[in-house]
């Protein structure tokens, strides 16, 4: 087995639904800085096709999402300013 | 402002008329960006994210998420959960068919769209709304009044019915070709279908599907019971995800059941014991049920009969059920309920 990436911050959206792991780690983001790591722990199936779609709206990279029974665990490094499609800036939470 | 390159914020659901509102403003050299509200009701595969897969069907996802990869435009997701209370609890203009406040929600969700706008210097807004699309919200009478209430008059096109519209502030200023908007009407969707085969729009969701459990006639019954036997119109965020799972029973007033009805439900309710009691069968497969409200010691009986029927053991002549509460934990043996014991009644 390889080694899990090792996460500056981690989120836990376990029994929560789309969309809530994806708006905590929207939120969870904004404390992390470019090239920073998050993990997401999720148990809602989706978020092994959003998290990765979130990565590329956001310019985010995706390092991998490993499943463990019902329980599943993606690892996303922060992109930078450049790297995010243009966006004046982002106010979540609105 | 500076009027630079022209930037509109649209509201995407991630349905067809939403991206081809997108692409229609794309293909005039509008840079588009978009936000999706999360109210809570949102309808994004929840069902099917609670429950055992179905072999071969692939995982839920977000529409909107997913539409704003294709479309390459940033996505704002914004969770206006806690502010939605007071729209469904409370709607000034009513609700639709069942519990659905669709004018209100789309005069909240412009309204915000347009603080966004003016905190993040957008040109103007716009969204995916059709004429007599809608029966509540996609009207001609009730359009004038979603720009007004919303404070967005003039300032929120609708690109696929803007023919059949007045005039818009970006179209006065020459942001926005009018000549090249659209003039849909009606539920019929074959000419948005012909546009998004134009435009090369080719993953959408089912054209005719629904955005919002509000809408879905058995969830608002459950709503309702919720807010009759709580004396409140008030909800929690639990409260609405409990909602959407399990099979919902009240055999009495003073308590409700929400039994799992497979492995993965009763995975997710097991997670909402805090507050609750908790059934389950000893050593025998079966539903794990969460007893929301205040059972007296015999309907606490009557509700482990009830959650045994729902398991292997339905048939025995007697099962072991362990009841959990407060950290604490009591074994009951019973007599599974015979199904000609059950009301039609208690089905919420």
């Amino acid at each position: 087995m390889t080694t899990q990436p090792n996460p500056d911050l981690v989120v836990d959206a376990r029994r929560l639904l789309c969309p809530m792991p994806i708006l905590r780690a929207e939120a969870a983001m904004q404390n992390l800085p470019a090239g920073g790591t998050l993990a997401v722990r999720a148990t809602d199936p989706g978020i092994t096709r959003d998290l990765p779609a979130w990565c590329r709206v956001n310019g985010h990279r995706l390092l991998e999402i490993r499943q463990s029974g019902r329980e599943w665990t993606g690892w996303v490094v922060k992109g930078g300013q450049e790297a995010a499609p243009p966006s004046p800036l982002d106010i979540s939470g609105v | 402002m500076s009027e630079g390159r022209i930037r509109a914020l649209g509201l995407l659901s991630g349905g067809l008329d939403s991206t081809l509102a997108v692409r229609v403003l794309q293909e005039q050299g509008i840079e588009v960006a978009c936000v999706n509200f999360h109210t809570g009701f949102c309808i994004q595969s929840h069902t099917g994210a609670m429950r055992n897969p179905k072999p071969g069907a692939p995982p839920p996802r977000h529409d909107a998420l997913h539409a704003a990869d294709k479309l390459g435009i940033r996505l704002h997701l914004v969770d206006i959960a806690e502010d939605y209370v007071r729209i469904v609890t409370d709607p000034k203009h009513g609700y639709g068919k069942n519990l659905n406040p669709c004018l209100d929600c789309k005069i909240f969700m412009v309204q915000k769209a347009m603080e966004m706008k003016e905190q993040m210097g957008f040109h103007f807004i716009f969204t995916g709304e059709v004429l007599g699309q809608r029966p509540m919200s996609q009207r001609r009478d009730t359009f004038p009044v979603i720009d007004r209430e919303s404070g967005a008059s003039g300032w929120l096109l609708r690109p696929l019915t803007a023919l059949r519209m007045p005039v818009t502030e970006p179209e006065k200023r020459g942001w926005v070709d009018r000549e090249r908007l659209h003039g849909f009407s009606g539920r019929n969707r074959k000419p948005q279908m012909a546009l998004a085969a134009q435009l090369g729009v080719t993953d959408y969701p089912s054209p005719a599907g629904g955005c919002c459990f509000l809408t879905d006639e058995n969830y608002s019954r459950k709503l309702q019971d919720l807010w009759q036997y709580r004396g409140s119109r008030e909800y929690a965020m639990e409260d609405i995800l409990l909602l959407k799972a399990g099979r919902h029973m009240r055999p009495a007033p003073g308590f409700k059941l929400i039994i799992g009805r497979d492995e993965a439900e009763n995975h997710f309710l097991s997670g909402f014991a805090e507050g609750r009691i908790l059934i389950r069968a000893k050593e025998i497969p079966g539903p794990l049920t969460l007893v929301e409200g205040t059972p007296t010691p015999e309907e606490l009986t009557l509700a482990c009969r009830l959650a045994a029927r729902f398991g292997k053991g339905k048939e025995l002549p007697e099962v072991v059920m362990v009841i959990e509460r407060d950290g604490s934990q009591e074994v009951r043996t019973i007599v599974p309920l015979p199904a000609h014991e059950i009301a039609e009644g208690w089905y919420v």
